[in-house]
């Protein structure tokens, strides 16, 4: 059945199937045990993009007024800086290293999803659900330092009826632990979305040829754009709500 | 009814959720809009709310357009 379905797909012009951009192949194989730890395009791609980071966080030079690279570097300090001074304050000083990691790290990954021919890692959900659960085990276990026990009453919600309390408590609890699975599926989706859709609309570009075919280009321009401003929006919505979760876990409500 | 022509149908009964994702685009850039217009200096300073509410609302239709797809290859 599917391999008709293939079939129709190639005869009615889809010349490419959307997912296959998202296939994970070994490069160097790595036969460790019974785990797999091959060297795939997933990694090499997440090499590129840290080597890329690091050449200008490292190689710019470091001078009182700065060049193109340096400037590069400070504002991406100054907007990460800005974004956790705004929603955790003072106390979220010792965690900037770690926020700062993961949007430069997530925007990295999606930007140069939009090159031609890459490899997205962020498209991939067990990615993403790695450092989305890294967020939330890590604010759980900042929360129960800074306020013991006590950060329980994180669930409990003040100034509620107490015939609603345990429902609205039960609803809390859901709301936490559902936590890393949303902040993991935005990203993903995003980004699994906004390519297969790329991909598709190129198809329609090859399907209808030369006579019609610069419809949907220019729609697929437009459409190249918006996913643009998606991986960078992304990457800072991931940034934010961590930045929150982070808030949650320090102040908890009196904020 | 054939299992494949189910799961046609289930997928594009999944990607509905996209029409919840639009209003709520449509709500939040209107709303700015209207807010913007009322109190120009105070715009600016709500940009990033506005970029960080139109993710939010985003992703819940791209939820559903998740399912479908699931339900196209995964099945």
């Amino acid at each position: 059945m599917a391999t008709e379905n293939v079939q129709a797909e190639h005869g009615g012009g889809l010349a490419l199937d959307p997912m296959h951009q998202f296939e994970v192949t070994p490069l160097i194989k790595i036969p460790l045990g019974g785990i797999d730890a091959h060297f795939t395009n997933s990694s090499l791609w997440m090499v590129i993009g840290v080597a890329l980071i690091l050449i200008v966080m490292l190689a710019s030079s470091r001078k009182l007024v700065p060049g193109r690279l340096q400037s590069v570097a400070e504002l991406g300090y100054e907007f990460v800086a800005n974004m956790l001074r705004d929603t955790v304050g003072d106390a979220g000083r010792p965690y900037f290293p770690f926020i700062f990691t993961l949007f430069v790290f997530i925007l990295a990954m999606n930007m140069q999803g939009m090159l031609p021919g890459s490899f997205t890692v962020t498209s991939h959900i067990i990615v993403t659900f790695a450092m989305a659960l890294a967020v939330f085990i890590g604010a759980t276990i900042i929360g129960f330092i800074k306020h013991g026990f006590g950060y329980l009453k994180l669930f409990v919600p003040s100034g509620v009826p107490s015939v609603l309390l345990p429902l609205l408590v039960v609803i809390e609890v859901i709301s936490y632990f559902t936590r890393p699975i949303s902040l993991s599926v935005r990203l993903f989706a995003n980004m699994m979305a906004g390519h297969t859709m790329l991909k598709v609309f190129g198809g329609f570009v090859v399907g209808l040829g030369v006579l019609a075919g610069w419809v949907p280009l220019a729609v697929m321009v437009a459409i190249t754009g918006l996913e643009v401003l998606v991986a960078f929006l992304q990457a800072y919505v991931f940034a934010v709500l961590t930045c929150i979760y982070l808030n949650d876990a320090i102040h908890m409500h009196d904020h | 009814m054939d299992a494949e022509a189910a799961k046609l149908i289930g997928a594009g009964l999944a990607a509905i959720a996209l029409a919840g994702a639009g209003v709520g685009i449509g709500l939040i850039f209107g709303n700015y809009l209207a807010g913007a217009l009322r109190n120009p200096a105070a715009a600016p300073g709500q940009f990033a709310n506005l970029l960080l509410g139109f993710a939010l609302a985003e992703a819940t239709g791209l939820f559903g357009l998740v399912v479908s797809l699931i339900i196209l290859f995964v099945f």
